[in-house]
């Protein structure tokens, strides 16, 4: 129950900071990205804010036993730099790019109940589960190990 | 820079960060949107319930913000039904292959000093750039 309720909290407190940050509007996120044109640096701040948090927290908690919750912390331990890390990113960039969103706000902009944000998210989804298939019919075997995020 | 809002970009961001490490000191989990959702799609016995919670919480969050501060959350999208269909695919496609999203890999495991999230984050920051200003400045506004 414990385990629930922070996990709800977790999701609540993000989506709050999604909101709060600006990187729930996709034109303001292009605005971040139209590195060339009239460049609004807002959201380095999110990214600058969000990593400072986690880098003082991280090594504190990562340092303890066990989670308070669960048995074990369930961190990547994945080192190598992939071609598919690096190819799938890139990918992942260029829709993030012609859109303006990224799965955190996908997730978040279906609270405001529009077509376009429900296109996005299923197609998303879509995307995740052609991935998945290609994945699986491919053969090719990653090990599975903790995702990176 | 008539939009820039630095400080409350700073605050979410800051939000986020403590959100990870919530999800981080109670579960034990990177909080990963793509990872999280992924665990959805290929689920593992008693690793469901808490995923869909979290998720759930990010919906729930923008209701919480709008509650809280009287604001309205402003979300433009000028892209067409093609465009978000194809940015959707390509962005669940990428985030899987690649293992992770801007939450996973551009906070979380920056925050963690994790190099291959840092040429993750440079990946995806490269080539959304470089789609940005192709949309922008060489197709013209095409979207």
């Amino acid at each position: 129950m414990k385990a629930l309720a922070s996990a709800a909290v977790s999701g609540i407190l993000f989506g709050v900071g999604l909101a709060l940050s600006g990187m729930l509007n996709p034109a303001k996120v292009i605005g971040f990205l139209d590195f060339f044109g009239n460049w609004d640096p807002s959201l380095a701040f999110v990214m600058g804010g969000g990593v400072v948090v986690a880098f003082v927290g991280f090594s504190r908690i990562t340092r303890r036993e066990q989670p308070v919750c669960e048995a074990s912390f369930n961190i990547p331990q994945q080192k190598d730099i992939t071609p598919n890390l690096i190819i799938g990113s890139g990918i992942f960039g260029i829709g993030w790019g012609l859109v303006g969103l990224c799965p955190g706000p996908a997730f978040s902009s279906l609270s405001f109940g529009r077509w376009e944000s429900m296109v996005f998210f299923a197609a998303l989804i879509a995307g995740m589960v052609i991935y998945r298939f290609t994945y699986n019919i491919s053969g090719f075997k990653l090990p599975r190990v903790a995702e990176d995020g | 820079m008539e939009n820039f809002t630095p400080v409350a970009s700073l605050l979410g961001g800051m939000l986020i960060g403590i959100a990870a490490l919530v999800l981080l000191a109670f579960n034990g989990h990177i909080a990963g949107v793509t990872g999280v959702a992924r665990g959805v799609l290929t689920p593992k016995q008693n690793d469901t319930l808490w995923r869909v919670v979290f998720l759930l919480g990010l919906v729930v969050g923008p209701f919480v913000f709008q509650a809280v501060s009287g604001e309205t959350i402003v979300s433009t999208i000028t892209s067409s039904t093609l465009t978000l269909v194809i940015g959707g695919l390509l962005v669940g496609f990428g985030t899987s292959m690649g293992n992770g999203c801007t939450s996973g890999h551009g906070i979380c495991g920056l925050g963690r000093v994790s190099k291959r999230s840092l040429a993750a984050t440079g990946a995806f920051m490269a080539t959304a750039i470089v789609t940005v200003y192709m949309m922008r400045h060489v197709l013209g506004g095409a979207s």
